[in-house]
């Protein structure tokens, strides 16, 4: 699905991380994990073609995502569902309308039935109507977690999904991704939370990746 | 046509992709508003042009008909002498049909002036032909050369030839009231364009989440496309009903106000001020799309 081939980036300045492989399979479930501030989100924003890798290949469902003309970038981000860390959400619109917005950017309306089964999923059936600046840290991660999931993507990428939510929420947004890999989606979901790595490892394979001084690394079997 | 199916699709819209870009009051107020100035100003230039069209070709119309041929002669030689001056002018190139007015048509031309019971065959009064001239019209320096040769009491008169110059204006006008129009077409382009820019810049924000999410130039582009299209039109409408209104109500004087009250439009040329709003549309449509297309393009 997703293969990052001895790639490097920099913001400019010195590099972020270099020489860096990695492949997403298809039905694949990893983690990614690292302190803060490694470059977990750069990574994933080069997995759905946001940035472009300062030197080495991304490849995107088989294609390089420098040879990507604007219309394939956004035919291609269709088929992943992104969590962003910072939620990126239109103030303007309501919850449900930003939760339902890949399906419209893609001249799809979201069935009512499909909207409010997963709106109560992640908990939010009563604050579908209420605007994005009126919720709680939690409830938009949970709505970022919604908007990525209802086109249906072949691919997820979450990044920090659980970090502003409680336990018990936490391990029904890990069961809903995890529902999902069952389903055949490719998940990867960066993340601080070593409780939230074992709980998923209890439930499906997962393979966990650390990102640490400018290196990707399998992380050892003790997570 | 493919422009106006893009149009037409565009106008059917999608409520939903409007309601992704947040309404930007102020920008659409000022569209609305300089729409409508545009399209007051447009229909006075129709107007001017639609008018001052239809007086030079009613002048140039006249200029080509007539004119006098006055033999002043002794009665003894005024047969004669009309005689020879009717031989010249049917020979003359230019010259569609010559006809000297009858005793009673002398009549009429001068009972303002005398009463009608002028007894005229019997008066020394001059002998009027006149001249009906075909399109080509005939040389009046070459006539009167040959008038002076053969028929020594013919005055030449083409009395209408000093409108020549005021056809000329007139036609100048027309042409003045076309450039206008074609400046406030513009005009109106750059404007919108202007305020595209702005909208689309004031939404960066925006237009990275949708791209995010999926959306593509074109998309996003219509979006801001349909709004300022619609607005011009809105704009438009109100500017065009405000200017035809104001012709309409231009104090309609007698004949004698000539050109000035002359400036209106006259049977179905009510209808042309129809065409303004729609052209907005059509400017408004073309320019936010280049506008769009290509601030989307450097956007990153
Ligand atoms: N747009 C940017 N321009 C310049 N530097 C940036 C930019 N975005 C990120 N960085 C820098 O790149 C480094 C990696 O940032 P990144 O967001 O990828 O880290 P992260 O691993 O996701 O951290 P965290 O766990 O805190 O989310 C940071 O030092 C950050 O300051
Ligand atoms: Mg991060």
């Amino acid at each position: 699905m997703i293969e990052l081939d001895n790639v490097a980036y920099n913001y400019g300045g010195a590099e972020l991380f270099s020489g860096l492989d990695l492949q997403l399979a298809a039905g694949s479930f990893h983690f990614l994990t690292g302190p803060s501030g490694a470059g977990k989100t750069t990574l994933l924003k080069l997995c759905y073609g946001e940035l472009v890798a300062t030197s080495g290949q991304a490849r995107l469902f088989g294609q390089d995502a420098r040879g990507l003309d604007r219309d394939a970038v956004a035919q291609t981000r269709r088929r992943i569902g992104v969590v962003h860390q910072d939620c990126q959400f239109l103030d303007h619109l309501t919850l449900a309308e930003n939760i339902a917005l890949p399906l419209t950017v893609s001249g799809r309306t979201a069935s009512a039935d499909d909207l409010s089964d997963l709106l109560g999923w992640v908990g939010l059936s009563k604050q579908t109507e209420q605007f994005p600046p009126q919720l709680s840290g939690g409830e938009r991660q949970r709505a970022a977690l919604a908007r990525a999931v209802i086109m249906s993507p072949e691919v997820i990428l979450a990044d920090e999904p659980t970090g502003n939510v409680d336990w018990e929420m936490s391990q029904r947004l890990l069961s809903l991704l995890v529902e999902l890999n069952k389903m055949g989606k490719t998940i990867l979901i960066a993340t601080h939370d070593i409780s939230l790595i074992r709980a998923a490892k209890a439930q499906v394979s997962a393979r966990v990746l650390r990102l640490k001084d400018r290196r990707l690394q399998l992380a050892g079997a003790d997570l | 046509m493919d422009v106006l199916n893009r149009l037409l699709e565009l106008l059917a819209g999608d409520p939903q992709a409007d309601r992704a870009v947040p309404p930007t009051g102020f920008t659409a107020r000022l569209t609305v508003l300089s729409a409508a100035a545009m399209a007051f100003l447009a229909v006075f230039a129709l107007a001017l042009s639609l008018a001052t069209g239809r007086l030079a070709d009613r002048w140039s119309a006249e200029l080509a008909k007539t004119s006098t041929l006055r033999i002043s002669a002794p009665q003894d030689q005024m047969d004669a002498q009309t005689r020879a001056a009717l031989t010249v002018l049917q020979s003359t190139p230019g010259v569609a049909e010559a006809r000297p007015l009858s005793a009673d048509e002398q009549r009429a031309l001068l009972a303002p002036w005398f009463g009608p019971d002028l007894p005229v065959e019997s008066l020394p009064i001059p002998q009027l032909i006149e001249i009906i001239e075909d399109a080509d019209g005939y040389d009046a320096t070459g006539l009167r050369a040959r008038l002076q040769a053969e028929v020594p009491g013919a005055v030449l008169d083409d009395h209408t030839r000093w409108r020549e110059p005021l056809v000329e204006a007139a036609s100048r006008l027309r042409l003045l009231g076309i450039v206008s129009l074609a400046l406030i077409a513009v005009t109106t382009a750059a404007m919108i364009t202007l305020a595209a820019h702005a909208a689309l810049a004031a939404n960066a924000q925006v237009i990275r989440v949708m791209r995010l999410v999926g959306a593509r130039d074109i998309y996003i582009a219509r979006a801001f496309v349909r709004r300022f299209t619609l607005r011009a039109l809105l704009g438009a409408a109100m500017g065009t009903t405000l200017g035809t209104l104001a012709i309409l109500l231009l104090p309609r004087a007698d004949a004698a106000g000539g050109f000035l009250t002359g400036l209106g439009f006259q049977g179905w040329h009510w209808l042309w001020p129809l065409v303004i709003p729609a052209l907005a549309g059509l400017v408004a449509f073309v320019a936010t799309r280049q506008a769009a297309l290509r601030t989307l393009k450097e956007q990153s």
